[in-house]
Order: structure tokens, then sequence, then C-alpha cells
């Protein structure tokens, strides 16, 4: 079979989040992801013990899909808890596209609990997992995850002219879509000058070009397409899907200003047999502003170096020609820690119509884009409504 | 190019040791493929370029020019820079340049070795503008 054959052939049909934000010192990861599963299935009109196939992350649990087997009840046939960083829950939805075409599982969850805000007011268990291997770059104190960023912003700024105010650009439409989202966590109205305004934490970065800290989980259900019909709602298919890395650290990225989205884009793009110029919708993962502009140039929405331009003046932004992050992305509306299956959520809701204010009119083609580590990993999903097959 | 040792075998199987032993003399050790000739770092046992196993190490003559930095901002304290540094040899290194504010490191200066100490006293590899020299 080629890969062609899983164009469509799947579909999610249910999502949810877990309680989002300052859940309380008293609550886990494993909960949220729980929580998120379960209201998941219920949009989907199944439970867990329909479940057969498992993928998720949950923090601080290395086996992390066992955790979440015995927490959950649930006995799965397929497995899958890569860990490849924040991107790790679009690559779920192309590992569990395959995984229901070859018929390896017939109902797939995905889920994710982090609670990075609860846990700031935890005792410190010994043991940690330690250095992967010998670490040449912690002797210079870089501020991970930002420095790494910022020295892409930096080199971007240097090789194209992109400016502070393009990167505050990206900032003010993320919160002008989050004011439109009622679970957003920042919706304070929001200027460029504001953005500018602001201390440098790691130049070129002031903290509005960087991702909330939020606590949350999410969770999406698919099946076989053939199935989604009969389950009474608006399917919403997996038209493509690819991904790629290059690197992990910063310091071995071998061009600071072109990620692996290159990569993951046109392969989601193939399997797809679209184009940027048939996308409605881009859900991407914006743990920094400089991620939105170069990720828009690497899926090949702008010639590469033109980000900056083609962010400015609202084109982002509600009522601009491409809307991007909807929901208000990681810098305005939920970031956990590893977003990327609010971009799939996201997703989702547009193409069902179901995103109330911010809601895009007729969208049928979406993408949603994950990273991971230090824009180390990339995965690109393609969605779209039954038009769209 | 300056081979550091003739015990590849041993070289090749302890790379950090090596390379962490250099820094303790005072030199930037960096390998080199003698199959496709590539410059290898971070220090490893194989070569990311081609596959290849044979690496040796070499010094740096330690100039290098700026890929691209960031001042790391600290309350009541200065900033500092975190740097990556494109050294003449053809690799590319995560350092720091001292001597100047960090906010004056600048993307294409030209930068040369230094030695310093991190806060637990280990050596590292730093590195100062040419101009300053
Ligand atoms: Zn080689």
């Amino acid at each position: 079979m080629s890969p062609a054959g899983l164009r469509g052939a799947t579909a999610v049909v249910g999502v949810a989040e877990s309680d989002l934000g300052d859940v309380g010192p008293g609550r886990y990861a494993i909960e949220l992801a729980a929580q998120a599963s379960h209201r998941a299935l219920a949009d989907a009109g199944l439970t867990v013990k329909d479940v057969d196939g498992l993928f998720g992350v949950v923090s601080g649990k290395l086996m992390s899909t066992v955790d979440l087997g015995e927490y959950l009840g649930i006995r799965p046939r397929y497995t899958d808890s890569t860990m490849i960083g924040g991107s790790a829950f679009v690559t779920f939805v192309h590992h569990a596209a395959a995984a229901l075409r070859l018929g390896l599982c017939d109902v797939a969850l995905i889920a994710y609990g982090s609670t990075p805000r609860a846990d700031s007011g935890r005792a410190r268990l010994g043991g940690g997992a330690g250095p992967e291997q010998p670490n040449y770059e912690a002797q210079y104190q870089p501020r991970s995850p930002i420095s790494g960023y910022a020295l892409a912003a930096a080199r971007h700024m240097y090789q194209y002219g992109t400016t502070r105010t393009h990167l505050a650009e990206v900032a003010v439409a993320a919160r002008q879509w989050a004011r439109l989202n009622p679970r957003a966590y920042s919706r304070d109205p929001l200027t460029v000058e504001d953005v500018l305004a602001r201390p440098m934490i790691s130049s070129p970065f002031t903290s509005y070009d960087c991702c909330l800290v939020t606590d949350g989980g999410g969770a999406a259900v698919m099946v076989r397409a053939d199935r989604a019909a009969d389950l009474g709602v608006r399917p919403v298919y997996v038209l493509g899907a690819g991904e790629a890395h290059w690197h992990k650290s910063i310091n071995q990225m071998p061009d600071l200003t072109v990620s692996a989205a290159t990569e993951s884009a046109a392969r989601a793009f193939a399997m797809a047999g679209l184009t940027p110029a048939d996308v409605d919708v881009v859900e991407l993962y914006d743990a920094f502003t400089i991620n939105t502009i170069m990720f828009l140039e690497d899926m090949g929405f702008c010639a590469k170096g033109e980000g900056g331009d083609f962010v400015s003046g609202g084109r982002i932004a509600p009522g601009g020609a491409l809307p991007v992050n909807t929901n208000g992305g990681g810098l305005s509306y939920t970031h956990p820690g590893m977003y990327g299956i609010f971009t799939v959520i996201e997703a989702v809701r547009q193409l069902r119509g179901e995103a109330g204010e911010r809601q895009v009119p007729d969208a049928r083609v979406a993408v949603a884009h994950g990273n991971g580590g230090q824009l180390s990993s990339q995965v690109t999903a393609v969605l779209g409504t039954a038009e769209a097959l | 190019m300056t081979v550091v040792s003739e015990d590849l075998l041993t070289d090749m199987l302890r790379p950090d040791v090596v390379y962490r032993e250099g820094l303790a003399a005072g030199e930037l050790r960096y390998q080199r493929c003698r199959t496709c000739e590539e410059a290898v770092f971070y220090p490893r046992i194989c070569c990311p370029h081609c596959g290849g196993t044979d690496l040796v190490f070499a010094v740096s003559a330690g100039r290098g020019t700026v890929y691209s930095t960031t001042a790391i901002r600290r309350r009541d304290l200065p900033s500092y820079a975190v740097t990556m540094v494109d050294l003449a040899e053809g690799f590319r290194i995560l350092s720091s340049v001292h001597d100047i504010p960090a906010e004056d490191v600048a993307i294409g200066m030209a930068v040369r070795i230094a030695f310093d100490t991190d806060a637990d006293g280990r050596p590292r590899a730093v590195f100062t503008p040419e101009a300053a020299q």
C-alpha cells in the first residue's frame, strides 16, 4: 500500500481539553490527561472501553501510555509513547492514522497532561533522569528553551532584515484571536508598542515574545472514515501528515533560519494532494514569536525571509487573509509545555464550524503543525472536511 | 592539522574525555573525519557527515566569527552573552563572548578564543573580540 492510501482514510471524531490554566496545587498531570481523554471520548460518543489504540505523553512519566492505560483501565493493542517534544501529539495523529488504516487498532486515543504551575509548589523528587549525553552547552548557561529560539530569531533578523516589530506583530495577532476565545489565558488588549516596551529577557525577545506557562491537557479521538459516518458527529479527515527532524540541540541546527518543517510540510501536502494555497486556517506551535514567522516560511505560505512582512498588517489576525492560531496560540491561549495537541483541537473545531466568535468562515482545510525541542522535531498534519476529500 | 594523540583507538572511544583534557590544557579540540575531511563537533565516535568512524582530534587555532548571539538579562547583574561561533576550521560551538557588554556582541564579529572556568570551576572555551586583543 502506498502512503497515499492514508489520505482521508481516518478522521478525528472527538477532541477536548482538560481543565486549563491554574488547576490548583493538589492535582497531577495524569489526572488532566485522563480527564481530557474522558471528555474527548464523550465528544465522540465513545468510552474508554472502546479504545484499543493508546497514544500519549504525560509529564513526568517515562512510559506514559503504560501509566495511562493502567489509570484509565485501557488495555491497548497498539501503544505509542513517542517522546519527540511538543510536536508529539501531531505525530500521534500521523501514527494513529496509519495504525487505524492498517487495522492495528480501531479506536485511537491521543492524550496529554502536564501541570507545571501545580508542580512549582511541590517538593522535588531525587533521581532525575539526568543528561542523555555529555553536555557541550550547559557551561554557558543558555536559558532553555528561550535562548535557542532567541539565537534563531537574531540570525533571522541579521540575514533577512526581520525586525522586533515583525516579531511583535505575531504576539499581537495571537492576542487578538485570544480575545475571541473564552478559554484563552491572556485576553487583555495588546499592542506592538506594549510588546516592544517590555524588558528584554533573551535578546531579541521580551516576555511577550514567549509563550505562556499554564496547566492543561488535551485529547483527540480518531477512527476510520467509514466508522466516522456512523458516529453522528461531523468528521474531520486527516488528509496528510509528515514529520522530520534534523537536530536536537540548537548548536547542531544546520541553518538557524530554516527548520525541518520544510520537509514535514512538503510531505504532508504531498500526501494530501494540496498546497498551502488550499489552506483556510493554520494552527502552528508558536512557542516564541519567531516560530510563526519561520514555520509559515518553511511550510510554503511565503518565501524564506519574507515571513516578517507576511505576518504584518493583520494578515494572520482576525479578518486577515490567512487566519493563524485562531485560539490565541501558545502565546495567549494556553501552553502547558508541549502544545501540539491544541493545534489539532483548534483545527478540528474550525473545520467543524464550532469556533464561535473566532470561526473562520467556510473553513475546509486546516494545517496543524507541531514543533518539539529547540526547533528540532517538526510534524505537519493537513486536515479537512468532507468537502475537501 | 595537529593530531593530538597517536592513540587513535583510545581517542575514538572516549571523545568526551579527550575533549575535556584539551580544555584543561588550554586547547579547544575538535575532530576531523579522515574519510570525508569534514570537521566534527561536538566530539563523537562517528562522523555525522558521512557515517565514517575514522576520526582524529586536532586543536583549533581559535579564530572564528559570531554566527548568532543572544544577551540574557539577569536581575541585579550584567547580562551575559550566549553565542554561537563558527571556527575557521569548519565547526560551530555554543559559547560566550567576554570583555564587552553582552548587548554589543554582534553577528559577523571576528572573535578569538580565551579560556576561563565556569561557576563549578570547570575549564571552558570562551571568546573575546579580535578588536579587543
Ligand atoms: Zn566523514
